[in-house]
């Protein structure tokens, strides 16, 4: 931020008795109404684009329209598309694939980020260059890192093939374990099956072929986390780990004890921004695996586009919709609103 | 200089645990490298050699392997693309910068929970607009132009544009716009003849971001352009990557083709871009 | 304050300046940003049509459909606005929200029956042509079963150009050979299982599937359920006649199961092409798919080892899978369009385009002679045998039972549950109403 000019002398409080402040308050209400003005068109396009077709949006889900014929008359009962949305073993699939894929991956992006965050807080050569290399995922589309790591973790090829070529596979042989020959995203299969109640019909456990998706998806998005906490990292002073190293305590602890509690918030911010991408995720598994065998790797999102442009079912795609918003207001509007409060205080 | 710091600094340089950290360290590098090194390696391949159990061996020859035939494949989207960010991510930038003047400098009653509300449009999924936002443009007979796309993009660029630039904005000292409203300076002047000029490094950094993000979208290029010779590039790599009679390498290829805009900006300009991501984080 | 004294205080000069400067080239501009649309001001000079031919055969199919075309209407520029990826879904969706916007092209490709009907006929995008049916003679030409499967509540509505089989088996004769298998015109599901044991034992196997195209297994499964049913009931199945709950559907859905026993065990990453390609190089020995896949051997240069015969147990029943082309309500150039209709109907157009698209001609009249051994087989059992609807291809019920139908074969696939799959029938069935 560059110099700022030294204010007047004079106060800006109003003095509504001389004349020329009373046409300087009327000046401000003016521009006031002006400020207002220009931000109308802004928030009427938001009221119409966000709200308005949300509305819509709930609306149609609680209709009848479930064919390339538009019918928005409502349903009989109300909540039925919902009703057939919870019961439909592909929603629960997708439910318990979110959620999956959700933990794991914030789990593997915020804590490789501040990982790689703390590795970059030590004295390294190169550090804009390795900082960079970390980062540069982000910068991609969701659509680029799909295509390569679906070929990457194609069975026939892929990881497999490079346990071959880098001799894990004769390192395994040692341990008497077989070669690296995971099926990945051609997998079906569910590791683990927490016992659920009967109307619950999807096998919960963690799908083999949601795992590549995770890992793309932490390294796409790692390196976010790792810049939110390198900023923070900057901000944590040097005197803070003067102190700690000067009482004694080793870089494992200082970390521990006093640097990660001050990136607290940090750590809860980025935690809800990946977790709100995660939660809406599509672009990555559309074009990586699709849904996947035995729906392994199938998505609210992908649910959402497939019954609605494909089995033109657009209230049941509509409720599924819907679903995904609620999902997403449950991390995002507490955010917002301890934000507000923040500011406001 | 003494002798026991130096023999402490040479001795402190090998230990163990940084040589094993330094392998980690690289080996993590490497790992973040990898699918760049699968792209570009196998786009230069040509269809001969494009097989998948050699997928990690370097190209025998030097071609341009796939990437001719990815290039006439994906160039009209990507001037597509390029139709579509840059006046997107101009329009956005400039609403974006008023309006974050004003939720900085102009507070009124209740602007800030409208603030909160604009915000909230950056966090919800596309899929619970996507069916009233065909058919209104329809409508309006924008569905399925690329100026409809633009306008889509514009509008739901807004809440993180406006954020940027209330952040920016905000650290900008009240007293100036006091000392030009002292001056005479009304709502309109101080916008164009201060916060504007003293704003430009916000926007390359809003420019950068919206850019990026605008040009990797998917799902609004998919469902509001239906025609595939004008769906942005990130759609037709989609679609070349399904498509049944394309091979590997011109896959490979044009997915390093939609990723190189992004890249070059990242690479030049990466200071702003990372300065966009945090602020779209609210960290303030 | 005024609003005079607001306009002075926003803009100086060189700022209003600078702005409708921009505005005005960005006006300007606009038409550069819609491609076409900016030369689209002759009325009738250009034809538009849609489809999802764009692999290598069949786009080379449509290519003589537009060259006879365009021999009975030169001075017609035809824009061919194909669209790739997932035998149609992907061209289905562009062409769903393009109509939904009242943008159709002049044509479009259609499959025919609940699909058109679902998709294009009940929401009014298409428009009758019944009237050109009489004028040109058609009536006489398709088969009954074929007219059929384009008629909604008396008024015809598509021009069927080509027909692929949808019940046949491609098998590699070194294979069975080496297996001693013989296959016959008569050959049963019991037979086709028998065949399966003795493949199973030489630890090759039976079947080649590519489950990744979900429509693979759906062919699969309505084959098994044809050879169940026999002809006439699996007709009755579709309009509700004989029930989801049927112990028959309950022994096809077994049938089907049995399958799985002797299949390639990588089909989850494989589409159809490439599980063909398994039984092209002899790594397994049947493949279940529409003809079209002989036109994929025939590319590969491998037809020389093929060998094709109709699904075990459907014999007398052609499964049709039948393209053809539409007219819209609001076609951009009517007078083209229908003239196209009239090309694409024609003997000679349906002839030359045949050959390519790996399909015979919807026109029992139009000349099969020079047809390579498979087409002849086909065309002749086309002429003699009871067509039947797809479920696969969208013939035989709406999107809504297809897309649910669907789904569940993609969990039976993992699970194979016959009672959750016969329970998901018979409520996909009633959600139709």
């Amino acid at each position: 931020m560059d110099s700022t000019p030294t204010p007047t002398a004079r106060s800006v409080g109003t003095n509504l008795s001389s004349p020329g402040a009373r046409s300087e308050s009327r000046r401000g209400l003016s521009d006031r109404l002006l400020a207002f003005l220009t931000l109308s068109p802004s928030l009427i396009a938001l009221l119409i684009f966000v709200y308005g077709f949300i509305a819509m949006t709930v609306w149609i889900s609680l209709s009848n329209w479930n064919s390339p014929k538009m019918d928005l008359s409502l349903a009989d009962p109300l909540f039925s598309s919902y009703d057939r949305l919870f019961n439909t073993t592909r929603f629960q699939i997708d439910l318990r694939n979110t959620i999956v894929f959700t933990i794991l991956f914030l789990i593997g992006s915020v804590g490789i980020g501040l990982l790689l965050a703390i590795v970059l807080d030590r004295k390294l050569p190169a550090k804009p260059l390795i900082r960079n290399i970390f980062l540069f995922p982000y910068a991609l589309s969701f659509v680029v890192t799909g295509v390569a790591w679906r070929w990457i973790f194609n069975p026939e090829s892929g990881i497999n093939r490079l346990a071959e070529v880098l001799g894990i596979n004769k390192v395994l042989d040692l341990f008497g374990l077989g070669p690296v020959q995971i099926n990945w995203l051609t997998s079906a299969t569910v590791i683990g099956d927490i016992p659920m109640p009967d109307f619950v019909k999807a096998q919960i456990g963690l799908p083999v072929a949601m795992i590549p998706v995770i890992i793309a998806a932490v390294w796409q998005l790692s390196g976010f986390a790792m810049a939110m906490y390198l900023a923070g990292l900057g901000t944590i002073s040097h005197d803070i780990r003067e102190a700690a190293s000067l009482d004694g305590a080793s870089t494992f602890r200082m970390y521990r004890d006093i640097i990660i509690p001050l990136l607290k918030p940090i750590t809860i911010s980025t935690t809800i921004i990946l977790g709100h991408i995660s939660l809406k995720i599509f672009d990555l598994v559309f074009a990586m695996s699709g849904k996947g065998p035995g729906f392994a790797t199938d998505v609210p999102g992908i649910f959402v586009y497939e019954q609605t442009f494909g089995a033109n079912r657009y209230n049941l795609g509509a409720a599924a919709s819907v679903v995904m918003l609620v999902l997403v207001s449950l991390v995002i509007v507490p955010y917002l609103a301890r934000s507000l409060k923040d500011v406001e205080r | 200089m003494n002798t026991s710091t130096l023999r402490s600094t040479s001795s402190r340089r090998f230990t163990p645990g940084k040589v094993i950290g330094g392998i980690l360290l690289i080996l993590i590098l490497l790992f973040y490298l990898m699918p760049m090194y699968v792209l570009v390696v196998s786009g230069l391949k040509d269809a001969v050699n494009v097989n998948i159990d050699k997928m990690w061996d370097l190209p025998n020859s030097f071609t341009a392997g796939g990437f001719s035939e990815a290039w006439d494949q994906l160039g009209p989207n990507m001037s597509q693309s390029f139709f579509l960010v840059i006046p997107a991510t101009v329009i956005s930038a400039l609403l974006g910068a008023v309006n974050g003047y004003v939720f900085s400098k102009w507070r009124f009653r209740g602007s800030e929970v409208l603030f909160a509300l604009v915000l909230f449009g950056m966090f919800i999924p596309y899929q619970s607009v996507i069916v009233p936002l065909i058919r209104f443009l329809n409508e309006i007979g924008l569905y399925g132009s690329l100026p409809g796309l633009i306008v889509v993009h514009v509008i739901y660029g807004l809440p993180i544009t406006t954020l940027i630039f209330r952040n920016y904005f905000a650290n900008i000292p009240y007293e100036i716009v006091e000392a030009a409203r002292l001056d005479g300076a009304g709502f309109g002047k101080i916008f164009w003849q201060i916060m504007l000029p003293l704003g430009l490094p916000a926007f390359v950094v809003v420019g950068i971001f919206q850019f990026t993000n605008i040009w990797n979208e998917f799902l609004f290029g998919l469902t509001v352009i239906t025609n595939p010779r004008e769906q942005p590039i990130t759609v037709a790599l989609n679609n070349l990557s399904g498509s049944f009679s394309i091979s590997w390498n011109v896959v490979m290829a044009g997915a390093v083709i939609t990723a190189l805009p992004t890249l070059v900006i990242y690479i030049l300009l990466g200071r702003f871009f990372v300065r966009g991501m945090l602020a779209g984080s609210m960290k303030g | 304050m005024s609003a005079r004294k607001f306009m002075q205080t926003r803009l100086n000069r060189r700022q209003a300046l600078g702005m409708s400067a921009a505005g005005a080239a960005a006006i300007a501009g606009l038409p550069l940003l819609r491609p076409g649309t900016a030369f689209a001001q002759d009325a009738e000079s250009d034809l538009e049509i849609f489809s999802w031919w764009t692999a290598a055969g069949e786009a080379k199919g449509l290519e003589q459909l537009f060259d006879a075309f365009t021999a009975a209407n030169p001075g017609v520029n035809i824009v061919n606005a194909a669209v790739s990826g997932g035998a149609g879904s992907n061209a289905q969706v562009a062409l769903a929200t393009r109509l939904s916007a009242n943008e159709p092209p002049d044509s479009w490709q259609s499959h025919t029956g609940a699909e058109l009907k679902a998709r294009y006929v009940d929401p009014g995008y298409t428009t009758p042509i019944t009237d050109l049916y009489e004028e040109q003679g058609w009536n006489d030409v398709f088969p009954q079963g074929v007219i059929d499967q384009i008629t909604v509540d008396g008024e015809k509505y598509l021009v069927p150009v080509g027909v692929h089989r949808g019940n046949v088996v491609f098998y590699n004769k070194q294979v069975l050979a080496d297996n001693g298998i013989e296959v016959n015109d008569d050959w049963s599901i019991d037979d086709y299982f028998a065949a399966q044991e003795t493949l199973q034992a030489a630890g090759i196997p039976s079947i080649a599937l590519g489950s990744k195209d979900t429509f693979a297994v759906a062919q699969l499964f309505e084959n098994t359920l044809l050879a169940t049913l026999g002809a006439d009931d699996y007709a009755k199945i579709w309009v509700g006649e004989i029930g989801w709950d049927d112990d028959r559907v309950t022994s096809a859905i077994e049938s089907f199961a049995k399958y799985f026993e002797s299949v390639n065990s990588d089909h989850a990453a494989l589409t159809w092409d490439g599980a063909a390609d398994l039984v092209w190089s002899g790594k397994a020995a049947f493949t279940s798919m529409g003809d079209w896949a002989y036109g994929d051997a025939v590319t590969k240069e491998q037809d020389a080892n093929v060998g094709w015969v109709h699904h075990p147990g459907t014999a007398g029943a052609f499964v049709s899978v039948i393209d053809g082309f539409t007219l819209p309500v609001g076609a951009p150039h009517p007078n083209n369009a229908r003239n196209w209709l009239i090309t694409v109907g024609s003997p000679e157009a349906q002839a030359a385009f045949a050959p390519f698209k790996g399909a015979i001609p919807a026109r029992t009249d139009a000349d099969t002679s020079t047809f390579n051994e498979y087409m002849q087989w086909s065309a002749k059992d086309f002429g003699e045998n009871t067509v039947v609807p797809s479920l696969a291809h969208g013939s035989a019920a709406s999107p809504q039972f297809q897309s649910s139908v669907n789904d569940a074969l993609i969990t039976f696939i993992v699970d194979f549950d016959v009672a959750t799959l016969q329970e998901a029938l018979q409520f996909a069935q009633e959600d139709e109403g």
